[in-house]
């Protein structure tokens, strides 16, 4: 088990994940990985400064696996990294749908 | 219909003005998320698992042509096209930025819409009968008196902060289209032995984690006195309700621990002790807001050659008015519900071309007057059974003709996880496969009336516990899971429903229901016992036996 950091963006409140050098990237294919807990906790002191800084809301840590790209462990973090299951056209699904055509 | 009187229009203007600033001083950081999300919720915007979502009231579900229009530019302009109408007879949007959000709010304004009481410790906007004004079986018509009681709640000082949301409705008919019984107070409007109109008075109820059926506090309420009642009733809460814990804080948990008798005594108590002279409401009072939902002047029309041979020679137009046109008051009307659950299609949403149709339908032929039900459907209130054909075909070609109005696949389903930060399971999926399942033909029409509502965790928004039946959706192990309960009604027999035993995994529980609704068949009374009916009859067993004895793999 890996673990990762998601919020939402303050501006419209999409989805984001904490990537490297600081950056929030859109998927969750681009995000920095953790290999413990320990190591995701103290990304997420990082992290957070986001939140004070106004740029992000409600940052927190996940698991994901990552046996070739990263899967969130949880439904409920796999949905927030896809968008809604009942709308394909919507969310990081769809825009991942748009790249690739 | 009801307009703002200068009063609430200028005190929305300044609420918009007001938010404006704060999302800007949000947006700048001057204020922190903790500092501004009382605000934002306070204008109906939550933050959600993909994006904000922003609920906007649309107060006893009755819209203009014109607010419909405003709502389907808004789903264009600031979000993906669509909107999703709810149980508490709100429209939310899932994907507004948060930049854009005072902007909507204006656009809002501007129809006499807003997102106020949607959400916090207050009176939240007041529901009422989706036929109101329309209905064959009303006594009085309910939204005059709900928008009285939304005028004077409506950020009254003393009710700003209570324990918990608060949530009353009104109903003016036999039949209970307004759940009275699973509301804080519920009223009911009835006529005494002398005549007189009044109300009967329902208080405590409740769905969420705790489930409770409204106890009747009072038999015969003055017209006059709705405001001193209600603020009696509002009083004793605020005074004597459970500020200690989040989850025993609403009125249900305070008539259910000191007993119906007690919170009688208070409340006459209360009723009888207060001035009453300055909330008592005037005849002239209330006439004034009776001219805000005066009834169109429908003139009877005798009966309709055209609606009667297309009736004749279509049986899917026969099939559409058998469930979704109900009786109207005047002889030549009907009430035309527009059901927003195509088979397989996601409960409730509407897109904004939909929302246009819908408005132009309502604009020709229903007197610009729509309704947004409780279950999660539209409604045109007055159509002359004359239009019904070229409505129906304008439905058709719209795809909003699914004649499924109060059958199986009319199911409530609350957003879950698809969209919903507290979720513990999806729901949509699931009432979309059993609308495939069962669909909206001759099966459908078979089962007959058939009320199946899904929650996707405790909270209860898709108002399971009063399903005929009522869809759970948990999570254990990590899996979703979706415990089943039978019997449960919101109308006027409002009862709850009861657990059949263990859970079933998403795979299962479409052939769960299935089985169920079998059982039921073979055992129903002939002709047309209905489910609910046939299930107060027979009780849990044979619905037990014909889940648990046959089933594999129900072991969670
Ligand atoms: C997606 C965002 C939503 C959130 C965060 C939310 C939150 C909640 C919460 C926390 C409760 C429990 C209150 C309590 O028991 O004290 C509740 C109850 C309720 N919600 Fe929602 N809800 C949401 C969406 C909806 C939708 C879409 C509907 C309509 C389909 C709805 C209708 C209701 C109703 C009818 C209750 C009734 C239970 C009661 O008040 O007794 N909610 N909601
Ligand atoms: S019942 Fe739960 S999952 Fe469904 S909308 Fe309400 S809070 Fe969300």
């Amino acid at each position: 088990m890996r673990f990762a950091i998601s919020a939402n963006r303050l501006l419209d409140g999409i989805v984001v994940f904490f990537g490297s050098s600081h950056h929030w990237v859109d998927q969750l294919s681009a995000a920095s990985l953790y290999a413990s807990k320990n190591e995701a906790e103290a990304a997420l002191a990082v992290a957070r400064l986001d939140q004070t800084r106004n740029v992000v809301v409600e940052p927190y840590v996940f698991e994901v696996r990552a046996e070739g790209a990263p899967i969130a462990h949880h439904i409920r973090e796999a949905i927030r990294a896809a968008g809604p299951t009942v709308r394909k056209d919507h969310g990081k699904q769809a825009d991942l749908l748009a790249d690739k055509r | 219909m009801y307009r703002y009187d200068e009063f609430d229009a200028g005190f929305v203007s300044d609420r918009v003005a007001a938010f404006r600033d704060q999302v800007a001083r949000r947006l700048s950081g001057e204020m922190t998320e903790d500092q501004f999300k009382p605000h934002r919720l306070m204008n109906g915007l939550y933050l959600q698992l993909h994006a904000y979502m922003l609920r906007v009231a649309v107060p006893y579900g009755t819209l203009s042509a014109r607010q419909m229009r405003k709502l389907a530019i808004i789903a264009r302009r600031y979000d993906k096209g669509y909107g999703h109408f709810t149980t508490r007879q709100n429209i939310q949007y899932n994907w507004p930025a948060l930049a854009d959000t005072p902007a909507i709010l204006e656009e809002l304004a501007s129809v006499e819409m807003h997102a106020i009481q949607t959400s916090g410790n207050c009176i939240r906007n007041v529901t009422a009968d989706h036929f109101a004004g329309a209905a064959a079986d009303e006594l009085d018509d309910p939204r005059p008196y709900a928008e009285i009681l939304r005028q004077w709640s409506s950020l009254h000082p003393e009710f700003s902060f209570l324990p918990r949301k608060f949530k009353i409705a009104v109903n003016g008919a036999t039949r209970d289209r307004a759940a009275i019984q699973t509301h804080d107070i519920g009223y009911q409007i009835v006529r005494n032995s002398a005549g007189e109109i009044g109300f009967a008075v329902y208080v405590g109820g409740g769905q969420g984690r705790t489930p409770m059926i409204a106890k009747k506090i009072r038999d015969f309420l003055k017209i006059e006195d709705l405001l001193a009642y209600t603020q009696a009733i509002v009083r004793i809460y605020n005074l004597e309700g459970r500020r200690d814990n989040k989850y025993k804080a609403r009125i249900k948990i305070l008539v259910h621990e000191k007993g119906l008798d007690w919170m009688r005594q208070a409340v006459e108590a209360e009723f009888e002790a207060a001035s009453r002279d300055y909330i008592a409401l005037p005849d002239s009072e209330i006439a004034r807001i009776k001219a805000y939902f005066a009834p169109p002047e429908l003139q009877a029309r005798a009966s309709s050659q055209k609606f009667a041979a297309r009736r004749e020679s279509d049986p899917r137009f026969a099939g559409f008015v058998s469930t979704n046109v109900a009786a109207h008051k005047i002889d030549g009307y009907g009430i035309v519900t527009i059901s927003l659950k195509p088979i397989g299609g996601i409960p409730g949403d509407a897109t904004a071309e939909q929302m246009e149709a819908v408005a132009d339908l309502a604009e020709l032929y229903s007197q610009a007057e729509i309704r947004v039900s409780h279950e999660q459907n539209l409604v045109l209130p007055h159509v002359a059974l004359d239009d019904l054909p070229v409505i129906y075909d304008e439905l058709l070609a719209s795809g909003l003709a699914t004649a499924n109005a109060g059958l199986v696949s009319d199911i409530i389903a609350c957003p879950g996880m698809d969209y919903c930060s507290l979720a513990t399971a999806r729901s949509i999926p699931v009432a979309q496969r059993i609308s495939e399942r069962f669909g909206d033909g001759p099966r459908a029409r078979d089962i007959g009336a058939l009320k199946i509502k899904i929650s996707g965790c405790i909270n209860a928004c898709g108002h399971h516990h009063v399903g005929h039946i009522g869809i759970l959706g948990l999570e254990r192990k990590g899996v979703e899971t979706y415990q089943i309960t039978l019997g449960g009604t919101g109308d006027e027999t409002c009862s709850m429903g009861t657990l059949t035993g263990p859970g079933f995994s998403s795979e299962e529980v479409v052939d769960a229901i299935e089985r169920i609704v079998d059982a039921y068949m073979a055992l129903r009374n002939e002709p047309g016992e209905d489910f609910l009916t046939a299930f107060r009859r027979l009780g849990m067993q044979p619905f037990k036996e014909a889940l648990y004895d046959t089933s594999k793999g129900a072991d969670i």
